[in-house]
């Protein structure tokens, strides 16, 4: 790995964290008055947005609808400013339409999808800057737009990466970490039970280190999993407060 | 021209009351691993233990549990008042909207139709349909039945709800609206009000009423004072919701006589609009109101 060191021997990052630490998570619910439910966080430089409609009436050809269960929409979209070069098509090309069906998958698998049949609930994404680990952030951002939209999911979902870089696995990875060309795991779980709903990895890795790299990335997720639910506690206490226990 | 430029700010809420009684829980909590309660909504059993699906405050009724969700779709219960809109003309129906998971139904056969209770409804009437209620008009209506996917079947057989004619329709979270005995209030500033259960609160001015079932709709100008009052009224009702607070008669009649110290347009600043709903809450608690 010429150029950079993504790794200095005193076992700092480019960035200045150490291995197993985190970027700074910073979120916010309910930020849009319009949707249903709506969330932004902030992973370091990483910022994205996410609101959900529904559930609500299939629209747009009725054929669509299923008679158990719900229909998940997602659309991931990055701005065309969230990178450094400008982005020409912010939705529709390839990427963006592979991590549209990765997040659609992902949430099938966690919204409790048989208590409204013949709906859709719709999902939005979009990255207004882009740092590495857009789906991670995604992900978590959607999973506090349905939680703000008051869906009934198994659990939160978390999502979180890791990499490997000389014999250490590095979680939660930059957009200069991602880019060195190494290997990076993409995990989603559900926290409390551990389960897996997605994982994803692109290049190659020995075996031997591979559950390494794989812990890495789960106690990722669960250390998202804390900050998340700190803020969702947050912002529920707040309203609950505010209503009462008289609103029924 | 004038403008008004502020610096962000954190929104502030109002003071939160103290209540010990509630328990909060987020999707994926243990709420109790007795296998003796029943499961509610919002609440799944897995591993013997009952889990909460959403985020919000744990109800229990004797033996069953489940979590109220603070902000959701409008689930209806039968008897409610409604405030929809007409979205579509299908074969002896219409499809309503009216911000549940699912969009409600207005049969033929459970509205009036001009010309007495008592007409039978012929295929004349099937063809007249779109004359009466067309896509895009606003209606108000009560649930009549709950089928069983969810889906709300309405009714308009009463002199009350019908077609609404000029107004402005204020769509707040379902929650905020106090259910209450009556959904219709003529407040004294002139304008009417409906508070419909599934969040859509529909603003009117007082015009005298025709007796034809409310299909025929008054379209004479509004005169400026009671736009005026209805915007008014509407960024009232608007600045209550911002702060979670309950919607009924005498709190938006509280704020709104707050608010009159102030122009109409004002209030839509965010500063303004929570100092009214904060001097709403003050009179209501100061009169005893919960």
């Amino acid at each position: 790995m010429a150029g950079v060191e993504l790794l200095s021997d005193q076992g700092f990052r480019i960035d200045g964290r150490r291995p197993h630490e985190l970027r700074k998570i910073e979120c916010r619910l309910g930020v849009f008055r319009q949707a249903d439910g709506s969330a932004y966080i902030e992973q370091g430089n990483t910022k994205v947005l996410a609101a959900v409609y529904g559930p609500h009436e299939v629209r747009g050809g009725r054929g669509k609808a299923l008679h158990d269960k719900v229909v998940v929409n997602c659309q991931y979209s990055m701005a065309t400013f969230s990178t450094g070069e400008r982005k020409r098509r912010p939705r529709g090309d390839r990427k963006s339409q592979e991590m549209t069906m990765h997040l659609q998958q992902t949430f099938d698998a966690t919204i409790l999808t048989t208590l409204y049949p013949r709906s859709q609930i719709d999902i939005f994404v979009e990255v207004l800057q882009a740092d590495g680990g857009n789906y991670c952030a995604s992900v978590n951002a959607a999973t506090l737009a349905l939680i703000d939209a008051g869906i009934p999911l198994k659990d939160y979902v978390c999502a979180s990466s890791a990499g490997f870089v000389r014999d250490t696995a590095l979680v939660d990875m930059n957009h200069l970490e991602e880019s060195s060309g190494g290997t990076e795991l993409i995990i989603a779980t559900l926290p409390k039970s551990q389960q897996i709903v997605f994982l994803e990895m692109n290049s190659r890795l020995h075996e031997d280190n591979l559950s390494a790299v794989m812990d890495r990335a789960v106690a990722g997720c669960t250390d998202v999993y804390n900050v998340l639910d700190t803020a969702v506690r947050d912002h529920v206490g707040e309203t609950a407060a505010a209503i009462g226990g008289d609103a029924a | 021209m004038e403008v008004d430029i502020r610096l962000p700010a954190p929104r502030g809420r109002l003071a939160a009351k103290e209540d010990d009684e509630i328990t909060l829980v987020t999707p994926g909590d243990v709420i109790t691993s007795d296998t003796g309660f029943m499961r509610g909504h919002g609440t799944v059993m897995e591993d013997d233990s009952l889990k909460s699906t959403v985020a919000g405050v744990v109800e229990r009724v004797n033996k069953l549990i489940s979590v109220r969700p603070l902000k959701a779709r409008y689930t209806g219960e039968i008897g409610d008042v409604i405030v929809g809109r007409v979205i579509e003309v299908g074969s002896r129906r219409w499809k309503v909207d009216v911000h549940a998971k699912l969009d409600a139904v207005l049969m033929l056969s459970s509205v009036n139709l001009p010309g007495g209770e008592l007409r039978r409804r012929s295929e004349e009437d099937e063809r007249m349909m779109r004359k009466y209620l067309q896509e895009g008009d606003v209606i108000s209506a009560e649930v009549q039945n709950v089928m069983s996917d969810g889906t709300l079947s309405l009714h308009t057989r009463s002199l009350k709800y019908g077609k609404l004619g000029q107004g402005v329709l204020v769509p707040v979270p379902p929650s905020l609206v106090k259910r209450r005995k009556t959904h219709f209030h003529t407040l004294p500033c002139g304008v009417k009000i409906i508070l419909g259960n599934n969040g859509y609160i529909w603003l009117t001015p007082t015009v005298t009423e025709s007796n034809t079932g409310g299909y025929e709709v008054d379209l004479s100008p509004v005169s400026r004072g009671d736009r005026e009052e209805m915007a008014r009224l509407r960024n009232c009702v608007l600045a209550l919701a911002e702060q979670k607070m309950l919607l009924y008669d005498t709190s938006i009649m509280y704020a709104y006589e707050e608010s009159l110290k102030f122009e109409s347009k004002v209030l839509l600043k965010s500063e303004v609009a929570s100092e009214i709903a904060e001097l709403a809450q003050q009179r209501l608690e100061h009169e005893g109101y919960k």
